[in-house]
């Protein structure tokens, strides 16, 4: 019984003490960790709450106020309400196609930039932490702040807001993108290097198979967080249905029920998109599914 | 003991295993060999409960396993301990950690949660490890482990559970051949000492006939042979590899020493000629 024959009394004794001493000393670090956790969220709630304007205890009965009378003035019209929808479903189409155009690049640019930004992919790895920091950049800058010295500039209107998703997108796909290419096993693409493949084929050959599932889930995630991000551009003047919905809005009460329309319209949407991508998903890991049973 | 009456499973029109029947009535060390995709692994995966059978019905001591549900399904899998091609270790957590989920079906999920066990478990835990040899590794990562080492640290896990069945799916099929003989010695002995009954899917042929009593074969998804390893002669091997004559054990053998010499072969060949 070669090799199994195990070690005297005394060195197992050693081996549990340490042992045991290990596993006190870890169980204390995540009691302190614990602690002050605990400490740290209670006195942090504390302080947001004193320095709340209205004070959190008293006003958060209130926060149900407005969609009660939203709810409540869409039911007392619910006869006008699919006249609303129709009336709103252009509007609705463009902030999609505004939010699909710019997820699109997003991928385009993000996918570049996270196979440029990983270690062990990367054409000039010495380049890395200047792709990283730009997909840094692009995350920093709200979109609305693109959005206003864009529309400035150009005008108001669907491509700024475009343009300015795009770039919060890039860099945030980026990121997403370039830890899941981390994930990604090396071989196949030493396996392309080996035939004398250049970097985009075996980028394109050899991660992206790998990857895509991963990719298209984040993508389609992304577009549902465009599609409510194009939206809210919508306030400050680049169209779709966020300009709609400021207007109804600022009408005030008497005219919420074309605000309650438009979250409708906006839920809807989203609902659709979440079945949609879950579809997408499924039929494309379920072609490697039906590869593995077949062992 | 252990009996698997008719048991079927179908993944969509492929048959994986087809009727499966065998009794298993004392201890012993069971050796299922076949060619890969034959059904060792789905029939073991389904006795486990890992994989949901198609039809048929396993039986173990009283206790209908194949319509366990919930925690008795859990309790069952908790008795019938199974061992991996791949270890299946939880790689970033230290080999202490790893044998002590063998106990997770008897403690409370929140203790577990925050890696809770009693000493008196952790000890036993060390204790197995040294029995297996490798008590030194105690604390370290189980990915810093070599393949031989996480596979003993794999079999402290099912021996934690302290189950009645053993059950290991190519155990060594990722092992070279010095800890490839480790871990069947180890098997082998837990059969031995402990009255556990080992059911282990093989590759290798003298393997079967080193360590098992008993050898069940797999062809296309049914039982082909079941019987002692003497019984387990070369036509019989080819029956179930649904090999020609030009199959040789020695060819594939993963034994240090060699199972037949060269010399040997070659009259081996003249038989299978005539």
């Amino acid at each position: 019984m070669a090799d199994t024959s195990g070690m005297s009394g005394g060195r197992v004794a050693a081996v549990r003490d340490d042992y045991m001493e290990l596993t006190r000393r870890k169980r204390l670090y995540s009691g302190i960790l614990l602690a002050v956790f605990v400490a740290l969220m209670v006195s942090g709630f504390m302080v947001a709450d004193a320095r709340n304007a209205g004070g959190f205890w008293d006003g958060w009965t209130n926060v149900l106020d407005f969609p009660r009378v939203v709810v409540a003035e869409a039911a007392e019209k619910a006869g006008e309400l699919p006249g609303h929808l129709i009336a709103f479903f252009p509007a609705l189409i463009e902030t999609i196609n505004i939010a699909a155009v710019s997820t699109l690049f997003g991928v385009l640019g993000g996918a570049l930039l996270s196979m440029l930004s990983t270690r062990g992919l990367a054409r000039w790895p010495r380049l890395i932490p200047l792709f990283r920091r730009m997909m840094d950049v692009m995350r920093a800058i709200p979109e609305i702040v693109i959005a206003l010295v864009l529309i400035f500039v150009l005008g108001g209107g669907p491509v700024p807001a475009m343009i300015a998703i795009a770039f919060h997108t890039v860099g945030a796909l980026g990121k997403l993108f370039s830890e899941v290419n981390e994930n990604a096993s090396l071989k196949p693409v030493e396996g392309l290097a080996s035939v004398g493949a250049t970097w985009t084929q075996r980028m394109v050959l050899g991660v992206m198979p790998q990857v895509a599932p991963n990719y298209l889930s984040y993508a389609l995630l992304r577009f549902e967080i465009n599609i409510r991000a194009s939206a809210i551009l919508g306030f400050v003047g680049a169209g779709g249905i966020g300009y709609e919905l400021k207007n109804a809005m600022s009408w005030g009460q008497g005219q919420y029920d074309e605000s309650a329309a438009i979250f409708l319209l906006l839920f809807a949407t989203i609902v659709t998109f979440d079945q949609v991508s879950s579809l997408a998903r499924d039929r494309l890991t379920h072609g490697r599914k039906s590869e593995m049973l077949h062992q | 003991m252990l009996r698997i009456e008719q048991l079927t499973k179908t993944f969509g029109r492929n048959t994986a295993v087809d009727a499966a029947t065998v009794a298993v009535d004392k201890p012993m060390m069971i050796g299922i060999i076949g060619r890969s995709g034959a059904g060792k692994s789905t029939l073991l995966r389904m006795l486990n409960r890992l994989t949901d059978h198609t039809s048929g019905r396993v039986s173990c001591e009283g206790r209908e396993v194949t319509a366990l549900r919930g925690a008795e399904k859990r309790a069952w899998q908790a008795d019938c301990a199974m061992i991996f091609q791949q270890f299946n270790l939880v790689p970033r957590m230290d080999v202490v950690s790893n044998v002590l989920h063998g106990t997770l079906n008897r403690r409370s999920t929140l203790a577990t949660l925050f890696n809770l066990f009693p000493a008196a478990d952790i000890h036993r835990a060390i204790d197995i490890l040294d029995r297996l040899g490798i008590a030194e590794h105690a604390p370290k990562r189980a990915e810093a482990l070599s393949g031989g080492q996480q596979q003993r640290v794999a079999i402290a896990r099912a021996l934690m559970q302290d189950p009645k069945i053993i059950l290991a799916d190519e155990p060594i099929a990722s092992l070279d051949p010095m800890n490839a003989q480790i871990v069947m010695d180890a098997l082998r002995r837990i059969h031995e000492e402990d009255g556990r009954t080992v059911i282990a899917n093989l590759h290798t042929l003298d393997t079967a006939r080193r360590y098992c009593d008993r050898v069940i074969g797999m062809l296309h998804g049914r039982i082909v042979f079941d019987g002692t390893p003497e019984q387990l002669t070369t036509g019989v091997a080819r029956d179930i590899y649904g090999a020609d004559a030009g199959f040789s054990e020695a060819a594939t053998s993963t034994a240090i020493e060699p199972v037949e010499t060269a010399p040997e072969r070659a009259v081996h060949g003249a038989k299978a000629i005539v």
